[in-house]
């Protein structure tokens, strides 16, 4: 077949040609990137934390009427709240293991910093950023981070201190991207680093494979990988305790904690929300990801359904138009495939006629996006499925009237127009 | 005439049923985005206080040393402790407030009631006059009850249906924080959208969260156990923990203020007593910068603060992406359905229509299809409204239909089918009647 005639012929209805590659570009453009943005938060969504998620729940306290925690005497009662109330949370029978913590990855709640090699380095020149986790000697256990080299803390590491006194562990727990960044050649474990420009040494003792900032924001996005466990039991009138139920027990040890801790000490206040899965913690922080992926569906499937239904309703207008001329080639020879791959053809010119405009425009609107929103650089890949399926799309939209065509009778020919 | 080319219009689109069903429900879907879109973006850059917006002023002054790293040139948003108090005893405005927001543990004054955490906003007492706030029992507390200390409290009507079922509870009294309260007022329905008194509360959704559960003088609640801290607080210098606990930290922003102005005469002198301030600071050597204040006015300090979340701004773009895709797939399938008429057009013509007329018929035929697209768009932009309320965000709540939307969605639908409309009209009224004819 050659294209000379196909091109001649569609030189006849130039407005509808232009007007329907107009549509599949502008198509091209806007689903290429709602299709990106959908797969960069998918990619967001389902980066692991690191824990064990599963079975591991989180409880939020506040005492009322305690003491403030500003001289050592009230710390030290703070501190003998918090261990009454994970002894009252592990002697619960669904529960494996509990630690103080004071947040886990994903709960928006961070307490960051950056290290240093050398001591007493300005914050801002410190050597990494990173976030902070306090815990006990069950911190690891509990969250079911992987520990990959060095030990993991024991009773005798851990310590306690008030919530604003800002000095320093002697031993931390690292994690992987932290060690590397630290210590390009892999020998972190046993080295001394600084925290937030502290004078006093911290020794690494321990190194975990992965373990994710709290943070979820794009602010923390450079250093969501890198953190410090310090073996320390924050006191503060508020306080967090991370706690993994026996297999398959969470929902049972959830309902136990409240009442456990009520019945141990009524000045406290816990509410709904003060018991948490980790699950709910994972759907809130990703909440509004999920729901602009959502969206960005819906509006794919929509564009992508308009375009194809005006590719219906414009082919359909022409096989209408060139009944008679389709009859006369036929009754010329031409078989039903020839009139078939005819309309296919032309669908596939004018596509392509919109697609080569399309990754233009997908690429300007993606640099556009990129310049105003915060948006990264759309892959080539991208662009390229978007063009596939947009020639699919023509190709599908174009199959019901082509085949109209082809069933149109020889004897039209003969008759009058 | 016109009633002539509706009825045309009507009898064109039967003839083509599928056509024009392609061609409605293109628009409808256009307009169902755009319209989604435009009422979430509208609810939230809308007036949260009409008839008060234009006396209400939000003060600022510049308290932070000389050398700063990073520093803007904008003064901080909020206040000192030192600021605020001085600025509220400062009696230039006729009605101000100062104020603070944070959550306070409550429960009811009879034994083993339990406890909750409760959202509270402390101020002072021309806050309820100065932004119009309702009230169903009781009033609001005086400014002598500020000077005392007064432990009074003003419930919402939400606190007070859990606390007391809704009943008049003035007079009952509260355990909050450890002490008693009596509670002097219960207020109405009250939540503006945007808060424009306190947008920066990064705890609870920011400008768009929900106005607190109750109220309470802001000495009062400075006494306070200092447990349970005072919103966002932006400090500066070298000891990072020297906010955290001490509201009264010289070097740390967290108090909000609104001054009532009534005229202009009032707006230049109170601008003229914040710089006078400024100075006088700035002579006692309190001040290290030279005066740099700010006196905004509600709407102006909302447009300041960029309320509206980036991701509406690039929904709404790409909802008026996919309007304008509808638009163009209308405008190809009208010049299809216009020349196919050419034969009719050329009888017309031969007959002695004016071009002029059959350029409006056909544009009367967009016209209906616009219309169409319109009513079936409603449905759709309600049905995309319901998604967004889905959507766990702070601003879902505002996403609710209101009339002024509904004439929006019309219009815009119409508008749409018109302007796709004159192209397609514009060529088919230069079909030339004797080709036309000849061939028929």
């Amino acid at each position: 077949m050659t294209l000379h005639p196909m091109i001649a012929a569609l030189r006849k209805h130039k407005a509808g040609v232009i007007l329907i590659a107009l549509q599949i570009a502008l198509t091209l453009a806007i689903v290429c990137n709602a299709v990106f943005i959908i797969g960069q938060r998918i990619e967001r969504v389902n980066r692991p934390t690191g824990l064990k998620e599963q079975d591991l729940f989180l409880v939020t306290n506040q005492w009322v009427g305690a003491p403030t925690g500003d001289d050592p005497a009230s710390i030290q009662k703070l501190d003998a709240l918090l261990r009454e109330d994970l002894a009252t949370l592990r002697a619960l029978p669904d529960v494996a293991s509990v630690t103080p913590v004071n947040s886990v990855p994903l709960l928006n709640s961070s307490w960051n910093g950056s290290v240093a090699l050398k001591p007493d380095t300005a914050l801002l020149g410190g050597k990494a950023r990173t976030t902070y986790y306090f815990g006990d000697q069950n911190f690891i256990g509990t969250l079911g981070v992987h520990l990959i080299a060095g030990r993991d803390f024991n009773a005798g590491d851990v310590t306690n201190k008030g919530f604003r006194n800002t000095s320093e562990p002697s031993v931390i727990i690292v994690s992987k991207a932290l060690a590397d960044t630290l210590f390009p050649k892999g020998d972190a474990i046993g080295k001394v680093i600084y925290l937030d420009g502290s004078g006093t040494p911290s020794t690494i003792v321990g190194e975990v494979a992965r373990i994710q900032s709290p943070a979820t924001g794009s602010w923390a996005g450079a250093f969501v990988w890198n953190a410090v466990i310090e073996p320390i039991r924050l006191n503060a009138n508020f306080a967090r305790y991370a706690v993994r139920a026996k297999p398959g027990r969470l929902q049972a040890a959830m309902r136990e904690a409240t009442p456990a801790l009520y019945k141990a000490d009524p000045m406290r206040v816990l509410d709904d929300d003060s018991v948490k899965s980790f699950a709910d913690i994972r759907a809130h922080a990703y909440r509004a990801d999920v729901g602009m992926a959502v969206l960005m569906g819906v509006i794919c499937v929509i564009l992508l359904g308009v375009t194809a239904a005006g590719i219906v309703g414009l082919t359909s207008f022409w096989v209408g138009q060139r009944h008679r001329q389709i009859g006369v080639r036929r009754a010329l020879g031409a078989r039903k495939v020839d009139i078939l791959h005819y309309f296919q053809m032309e669908n596939l010119l004018i596509a392509g006629l919109g697609a080569v405009a399309g990754i233009a425009l997908a690429v300007g609107l993606n640099l556009l996006l990129m310049k105003y929103y915060e948006m990264d650089r759309m892959p080539v890949p991208y662009v390229l499925a978007g063009v596939v399926l947009v020639l699919l799309l023509g190709q599908g939209a174009v199959f019901t009237p082509a085949r109209r065509a082809s069933n149109v009778p020889p004897v039209v020919a003969t008759r009058a127009a | 005439m016109f009633g002539y080319y509706l009825d045309l219009a009507w009898r064109s689109l039967r003839r083509h049923k599928i056509l024009a069903a392609l061609m409605t429900l293109a628009i409808a879907l256009g307009i169902g985005a755009s319209v989604t879109m435009l009422t979430v973006l509208h609810n939230l850059s809308g007036n949260p206080l009409p008839g008060r917006s234009d006396v209400l002023f939000h003060p600022q002054v510049d308290p932070r040393p000389a050398d700063l790293p990073g520093a803007k040139v904008e003064p901080p948003d909020n206040l000192t402790y030192l600021d605020a108090v001085n600025l509220y005893r400062m009696g230039v405005a006729p009605r101000r407030a100062v104020m603070g927001g944070n959550w306070l543990p409550v429960r009811k004054d009879v034994p083993d009631s339990p406890l909750a955490m409760t959202t509270n906003r402390a101020t002072t007492a021309d806050f309820f006059a100065m932004f119009g706030v309702p009230f169903v029992y009781g009033s609001a507390w005086s400014a002598q009850d500020d000077a005392n200390h007064a432990q009074l409290v003003v419930l919402s009507q939400a606190l007070n249906q859990k606390l007391f079922g809704g009943a008049d509870s003035v007079g009952k009294t509260l355990v909050i924080a450890t002490k008693t309260f009596r509670v002097a007022g219960v207020i109405g329905a009250w939540n503006p959208q945007p808060r424009f008194y306190d947008v920066d509360d990064a705890y609870d959704g920011g400008a768009f969260a929900a106005a607190e559960q109750m109220y309470m003088p802001f000495f009062t609640w400075l006494d306070l156990p200092q447990d349970y801290g005072y919103g966002s607080m932006d400090c500066w210098g070298t000891d990072p923990n020297a906010g955290q606990h001490n509201p009264k930290a010289p070097q740390c922003t967290w108090a909000q203020f609104w001054v009532e102005l009534d005229t202009p005469a009032q707006v230049a002198d109170y601008r003229a007593a914040l710089e006078q301030y400024s100075r006088q600071q700035h002579q006692l050597g309190r001040f290290q910068r030279a005066p740099n204040v700010r006196l905004r006015g509600l709407l102006d300090w909302l447009d300041y603060k960029h309320v509206i979340p980036v991701t509406v701004r690039m929904q709404t773009w790409i909802a008026f992406g996919v309007l304008l895709i509808c638009m163009v797939n209308t405008v190809g399938l009208m010049v299809a359905k216009f020349l196919r008429k050419s034969g009719e057009i050329g009888v017309r013509r031969a007959l002695g229509a004016s071009r002029r007329a059959v350029f409006l018929q056909c544009l009367v035929e967009a016209g209906v299809v616009g219309a169409a697209g319109g009513l079936l768009g409603l449905p759709m932009a309600w049905l995309g409204l319901w998604m967004v309320r889905q959507q766990p965000v702070s601003f879902a709540a505002s996403a609710h239909f209101d009339p002024s939307m509904l004439v929006a969605a019309l219009a815009l639908a119409l508008l749409s089918a018109l302007l796709a409309g004159v192209w397609p009209a514009l060529r088919a009224s230069r079909v030339a009647p004797a080709l036309q004819v000849k061939s028929l």
